[in-house]
């Protein structure tokens, strides 16, 4: 800044018209703090907070859209809820998939990123290639891989050039499942990679060196410095990973409908097709609130295990 | 001896990577090269990894079955819009968030913060009542204002505030000396320093409206109004079973560019997200 820079600041202020005494700088900032988070907290209200509201007030009526009535109910939708035939298989189906998607991607994710941290030319384009697929468009990802995984498709094929026979994936049971899986994990590794990398980049070389002296070998090493250090990292990776297992629809969607049976059909599968098949609101809201609370368990009580096993904190 | 050995290790490594690799690149080349396959050729025995006799003919079909120029000008115009408002909203409020110590930032930070909890998918059925009461079903609305304001955009403000909170103060003094307000200073001195934040927010805010599924099939009915996503799945036979070719077409249509554009740009996308609050 110049000398004349701050000769003129002065003057600038003082030729503005006199301001009433209780509108001081103070305020002033205040004001611009309100109008600068507002249009996320006006969202927050309108788009998060409401139909939070709204769902819990639904979840005690009967409403089907197409009947046309809606009827205070109280508890009756809850009742139905924990009677539901269904519901113990779509919970079951809830947590295998989840289960299998957060140990899969979690394990893949940090073996990639310890094999993309060794000292290797070329890592880059590996790293490109593994995180190709989070750019790719997800229904139609989903799409290669049905096509990939029907009795006659290309998994198949290349499975009976070499003389073996592949199962009719989707339409078993267990193998539909493990599709699914399988599917949403290539999708998304590559971020909970990326992430990985970034942690393991992190972790001061010294600590390595002073414990190779000491005589450590490389499993003591990964188990006593480099978990301790990446932890804030899985905890965020896995936070993210199970709020995101609990959200997938298109890949069921697209590859299983919910089937064979009900074998894949996940709590939001069943709501969607409670709601917006079977057009019951009043039930759609009150799987809402199931799906909610899930959510909201499984973060506190990753949050809590956070004092127990994340040892590094920025 | 101990080169002998590393050079070894590093042919194995190598080949690890490569077999890894193969899961993550092969369905997309199968993609591509099948859509160039006539019809007879899709199903051949042994499977072709190369199309025999390319051809463009599935790709005009596309046109043929659905209204897809349209439906590409949808989800382009949406994930443009999506992606520019929610810079906005999220590098603003971020910025409030982040350096305004206005009365109860930390509590309404929180309460923003809940978004988090709460996946567009938990409040579908209110927010599907919501836009039905203002006529909203079957227009773009709830694919525009829900990413831009509600939960997703959490996440980016998020991001910014993370990436805000890092700035030095001497560089807001210096601002302010030379009379800047506080819209100066957001906009002159802290959006230039945040690009690598402002990208990472740009990109997923981006694939987040260009991969959105459950809402176009929620909100959306005519055909002239769904975006890709949704248009991919359309293209059935009579029976309701997929025409291969002409789905793998579209497909191919829709990831090809966005997946160009990544591997072009991929050290400023990757390293952008590294680089963020995100990383612990």
């Amino acid at each position: 800044m110049t000398e004349a820079d701050t000769e003129t600041a002065p003057g600038r202020e003082a030729s503005r018209p006199a301001r009433p005494s209780w509108w001081t700088a103070r305020r002033r900032d205040n004001l611009a703090g309100f109008l600068f988070a507002g249009p996320q907290l006006a969202g927050t209200l309108v788009f998060v907070l409401l139909p939070l509201g709204l769902m819990f007030w639904y979840s005690f009526h009967e409403w089907n859209v197409l009947a046309g009535g809606f009827r205070f109910t109280g508890a009756e939708n809850y009742e139905r809820l924990v009677q539901d035939p269904a519901l113990p298989g779509v919970l079951g189906a809830t947590a295998a998939f989840s289960v299998g998607l957060v140990a899969l991607n979690l394990s893949l994710a940090l073996v990639l990123a310890i094999l993309l941290d060794q000292k290797l030319r070329g890592t880059i384009l590996f790293r490109t290639i593994f995180f190709s697929p989070v750019a790719v468009t997800l229904v139609a990802w989903t799409i290669v891989w049905r096509f990939l995984l029907q009795d006659d498709g290309g998994i198949n094929g290349l499975l009976s050039v070499v003389g073996a026979e592949g199962p009719n994936w989707l339409r078993g049971e267990t193998t539909a499942m493990a599709a699914v899986i399988v599917v949403q994990v290539l999708k998304n590794v590559g971020l909970n990679m990326v992430l990985f990398l970034a942690a393991l980049q992190g972790v001061p070389k010294e600590l390595y060196e002073a414990s190779t002296i000491d005589g450590a070998g490389a499993w003591t090493r990964f188990r006593r410095i480099t978990m301790p250090m990446i932890s804030p990292t899985i905890l965020l990776t896995s936070i993210i990973t199970v709020v995101g297992s609990l959200q997938v629809f298109a890949q069921i969607d697209v590859l299983t409908k919910g089937g064979p049976g009900t074998s894949t059909t996940v709590l939001v599968y069943y709501l969607y097709q409670n709601a917006f098949q079977f057009h019951d609101f009043g039930y759609g809201a009150t799987l809402s609130v199931l799906l909610f609370a899930i959510v909201l368990v499984l973060t506190v009580i990753q949050w809590q295990m956070r004092r127990k096993w994340v040892v590094h904190e920025d | 001896m101990r080169t002998e050995r590393s050079r070894r290790a590093k042919l194995a490594l190598y080949g690890l990577l490569c077999v890894l690799a193969v899961p993550f690149v092969f369905p997309t080349w199968w993609m591509v090269t099948s859509s160039l396959k006539p019809a007879n050729e899709i199903f051949a025995f042994p499977p072709t990894l190369w199309p025999a006799d390319a051809t463009l003919h599935a790709y005009g079909r596309v046109f043929d079955f659905a209204p897809f120029g349209v439906q590409y000008f949808n989800s382009m115009y949406i994930a443009l819009v999506v992606t520019v408002g929610t810079l906005a909203v999220s590098s603003m409020a971020g910025y409030a968030f982040a350096r305004i110590k206005f009365p109860g930032h930390n509590l309404l930070f929180l309460v923003v913060l809940v978004g988090l909890l709460i996946p567009s998918e938990v409040t579908i059925v209110p927010l599907f009542q919501m836009f039905n009461r203002f006529g909203m079903v079957d227009t773009h609305w709830p694919l525009l204002l829900v990413p831009i304001f509600g939960a997703p955009s959490v996440l980016a403000t998020l991001i910014m505030r993370q990436f805000f909170i890092a700035l030095p103060a001497e560089i807001e003094e210096a601002g302010r000396m030379d009379g800047l307000g506080r819209f100066g200073l957001y906009w002159r001195m802290a959006l230039p320093l945040s690009r690598p934040a402002l990208g990472a927010v740009a990109i997923f805010s981006f694939l987040h409206s260009w991969n959105l599924y459950l809402e176009p099939v929620v909100f959306l009915s005519t055909p002239e109004k769904f975006t890709l996503p949704q248009a991919l799945t359309q293209f059935t036979d009579a029976y309701g079973g997929p025409m291969w070719d002409v789905q793998l077409s579209a497909a191919t249509m829709t990831a090809l560019p966005v997946l160009i554009v990544f591997i072009v740009a991929q050290r400023q996308f990757v390293e952008g997200l590294a680089h963020t609050g995100l990383k612990g």
